[in-house]
């Protein structure tokens, strides 16, 4: 939501805007192309990912047991997941007990349809939103909008990506790819059509505009008979559910309705309170870079003459239990939305989080969304492959995700399911290769081709074109020219033949030597 | 986080010292100039260097670009040509972590029991240059001389895959004549990540574009890093730009000396 300066034409969508799905999005790498070109989005991300990274290193540094809090998050989560059967049912029981009633939704189809019904139930055409991924995940408010129900976006970075007709690109910030100018445009244009108008003369001072957001806001708080939440957290041993946010419009949300509607992941059960501890001090300072999280609300069940009487809550498969089949791809559900790998990761800091073509963008979402949706589609098939596997991501996770690994995990299972199709060029060339270096003389016959190349291109050290696919380096880049003497052929010359033949024994004290 | 130089410092390695030498496939065809530079540098210090001809290549771009089957075998051969040494070093992080990281999952791949002990048994010798230089030999000052302005870049691989920390910047503290400045940003990545500097070019080249852009900001006559393939990515953005900053493998800093000047 922050960056400097003007507001330059409009933010390049690759669809219809007023979709706002990701569905049938191209693969990565053209997605990033357009995302680069985008100037301003450019400078309102790496603006707004440097800034919040800088505070979250700040808070993290401040912690000095912060590593055996990302080992007890992570063992806590496995746990959590290696019984996951039992703290459901226990979950469900508790909450049933509390005053709750409990739906269970195997994929995005049902979890809408259930919602649209309660709220049909009710008699009303409208809800109001408190920030959720889950419900982003099985688009719920296209279905309800299709169902002739306006589901309104409370939290201010949903508001602006909802009247903006956008599509969210980070997971906490969903804005995070507009600046402040943009954001003034969106609400003289939009408000009037969704509520309460912009007020006259709106500018982008950062508290006029949450001063519209507010107003506008309101009414819909005070009409509003049913909200619908996601769960950052659901404790088994007592049934209840937890709600972390920054603005208080969540609270809003959960307490002034009579209906409350909760859509949770199953992986986001925690067996107990004192589990929850160990999260209110991880998520907060990963995800925002704060010490302690301004808005937590926890409700159990219904309580009479307090708060919403009816509550729903829809448990969330969607995918889910197929990640959970897989030993190691399984740690991707430890995963609690903090965001702290999308503001370290160079490539979205750069493409963005619309290139992720899934409201779960970043280093998350490209491990992820593969499991969660397969890896059928061109898009999916292409995620693993976002990064440049360079680690930061790792060693920011308050859970400890290993995603390079997942990601490398993720490729295998691409090229495996290309196993036996129609050999791509790509297939082709990895097998030659792995063909030429299965025996080093193949391999130095190899080089020899290489110092060839190199005899013809004279006395040049570089080479700025070259035929495709190594054109793709050349586009930017100078390439090396191969030397007249590999390293193979100048040891030969100076060491010998015998490479390894002398096998005398280390001695004592040798720190290294032939075994 | 420098420890601090001990009395007892070598500048030697111990009598009999050995070493197989990976010279990594990258390295021996196309950057020949580094392994000789380790080479010369460890026999410097009096270790016998060894170059098992039987070598190719660690897999790692076949593992990172998702062909798992196609890098067991070199995994097999790996095992084979480099088992028998108590010691391995490379000059590259990102080969140095394919080993050590990720041998151990294309071995559980291949189903094969004596695959999984062999690798557990050899990953854990292979070393970066640098680690073998500090860890294993316990020797910081090399006694190499370079007079340039100069600035580090610690590759992805060796940083967060193996966590070098200091140790190559305090090899190069104890280089004499040299003016080693910090640069800007160093810990993110430059954008070349293997294949992904092709399948996402564009990326690629606009992460590796703030990397120069960092670089040239230092004034930096020479940029020194771990691994040939991140400095190739650097070098060739800093070469289209006409820079003027060339780019060096720590190997070749460490093994330079008043005479080779």
């Amino acid at each position: 939501m922050s960056g400097e300066g003007r507001a330059r034409g409009r933010t390049r969508l690759p669809r219809a805007e007023t979709t706002a799905t990701f569905v049938g999005m191209p693969a990565f790498p053209s997605m990033a192309r357009e995302a680069l070109d985008n100037t301003q989005q450019r400078r309102n991300l790496a603006h707004a990912t440097h800034t919040i990274r800088t505070k979250r290193a700040a808070v993290v540094g401040e912690v000095p047991q912060w590593e055996a809090l990302r080992l007890n998050g992570s063992q806590t989560k496995d746990h959590m997941l290696a019984h996951l059967d039992d703290y459901l049912l226990q979950l469900e029981e508790n909450l049933v007990e509390a005053g709750a009633t409990v739906h269970w939704a195997r994929d995005a189809d049902e979890a809408n349809r259930i919602a649209i019904d309660l709220v049909r139930a009710e008699g009303v055409d409208e809800v109001v939103k408190v920030k959720s991924m889950a419900t982003q995940e099985i688009e719920l408010n296209e279905a309800l909008e299709a169902a002739g129900i306006a589901a309104w976006e409370t939290d201010l970075a949903e508001l602006i990506v909802q009247l903006g007709h956008d599509r969210p690109s980070h997971i906490l910030v969903p804005a995070i790819h507009r600046n402040r100018s943009e954001i003034r445009d969106i609400f003289r244009r939009e408000m009037a059509r969704a509520g309460r108008p912009a007020p006259e003369g709106l500018t982008d001072e950062p508290t006029q505009l949450a001063d519209a957001a507010r107003l506008h806001l309101r009414e819909k708080f005070l009409r509003a008979k049913v909200a619908i939440s996601g769960a950052n957290f659901a404790i088994a041993e007592t049934g209840s559910l937890v709600v972390l946010e920054s603005e208080g419009n969540g609270r809003m949300c959960l307490t002034l309705p009579e209906t409350l509607i909760s859509v949770v992941g199953i992986e986001k059960v925690l067996p107990s309170w004192s589990d929850l501890s160990t999260f209110l001090q991880l998520l907060p300072r990963s995800s925002t870079g704060e010490r302690m999280n301004p808005y937590t609300t926890m409700w159990t069940g219904a309580a009479a003459g307090d708060g919403p009487q009816d509550v729903h809550v829809i448990l969330l498969d969607n995918g889910r239990t197929s990640v959970l089949a897989d030993e190691v791809g399984r740690q991707a559900l430890r995963c609690i939305r903090c965001s702290a790998c999308l503001n370290v990761c160079p490539v979205y800091e750069r493409a963005g989080g619309h290139a992720y073509g899934s409201v779960y963008p970043g280093p998350i979402g490209a491990v992820l969304t593969p499991q969660l949706r397969g890896t059928s589609s061109k898009l999916d098939q292409s995620l693993p492959y976002a990064s440049s596997l360079c680690g930061a991501c790792f060693e920011v996770c308050p859970v400890r995700i290993d995603i390079p690994r997942l990601l490398v995990r993720l490729r295998t299972q691409v090229i495996d399911g290309k196993r036996g199709g129609l050999p791509t060029a790509e297939g082709a060339a990895m097998r030659s290769a792995a063909w030429m270096f299965a025996d080093h003389r193949r391999f130095e016959k190899a080089q020899d081709a290489a110092t060839l190349g190199s005899l013809l291109l004279g006395r040049r050290t570089s080479i700025h074109r070259l035929p495709w696919p190594a054109s793709a380096w050349t586009e930017a880049r100078n390439a090396p020219v191969p030397p007249r003497e590999t390293f193979r052929e100048w040891w030969v010359r100076t060491h010998g033949e015998s490479a390894t033949g002398t096998t005398g024994s280390g001695g004592p004290g040798a720190a290294g030597g032939v075994r | 986080m420098d420890a601090p130089v001990t009395a007892g410092a070598r500048t030697q390695a111990p009598p009999g010292t050995r070493v197989a030498l990976l010279a990594t496939c990258f390295n021996d065809t196309m950057w020949p100039e580094t392994p000789k530079a380790v080479v010369r540098l460890l026999e410097r210090l009096g270790v016998t260097v060894e170059f098992p001809v039987e070598q190719t290549c660690c897999g790692q771009m076949f593992t990172n670009t998702g062909y798992a089957d196609e890098a067991i075998p070199l995994v097999r051969s790996f095992v084979e040509v480099f088992g028998r040494y108590d010691a391995v070093v490379a000059p590259s992080g990102s080969c140095t972590g394919s080993v050590r990281e990720q041998y151990a999952d294309l071995a559980t791949r291949s189903g094969d029991s004596g695959l999984q002990e062999a690798v557990g048994e050899v990953a854990p010798r292979v070393y970066e240059l640098s680690e073998y230089l500090v860890d294993v030999l316990g020797i910081t000052d090399v006694g190499a001389y370079f007079p340039h302005r100069v600035t580090y870049h610690p590759t992805c691989h060796s940083l967060r895959m193996l966590h070098v920390g200091d140790r190559p910047l305090r090899l190069l503290r104890e280089v004499r004549g040299i003016d080693l400045v910090e640069l800007p940003a160093a810990a993110e990545c430059c954008g070349f990540g293997g294949t992904f500097a092709v399948k996402n070019a564009d990326v690629s080249v606009a992460m590796g574009a703030d990397k120069a852009r960092h670089v040239r900001d230092t004034g930096a006559e020479v940029l020194v890093a771990g691994d040939n393939s991140c400095l190739a990515h650097i070098g060739g953005l800093l070469g289209r730009e006409r820079a003027g900053v060339r780019t060096m493998h720590l190997a070749e800093v460490l093994a330079a000396t008043e005479e080779s000047a």
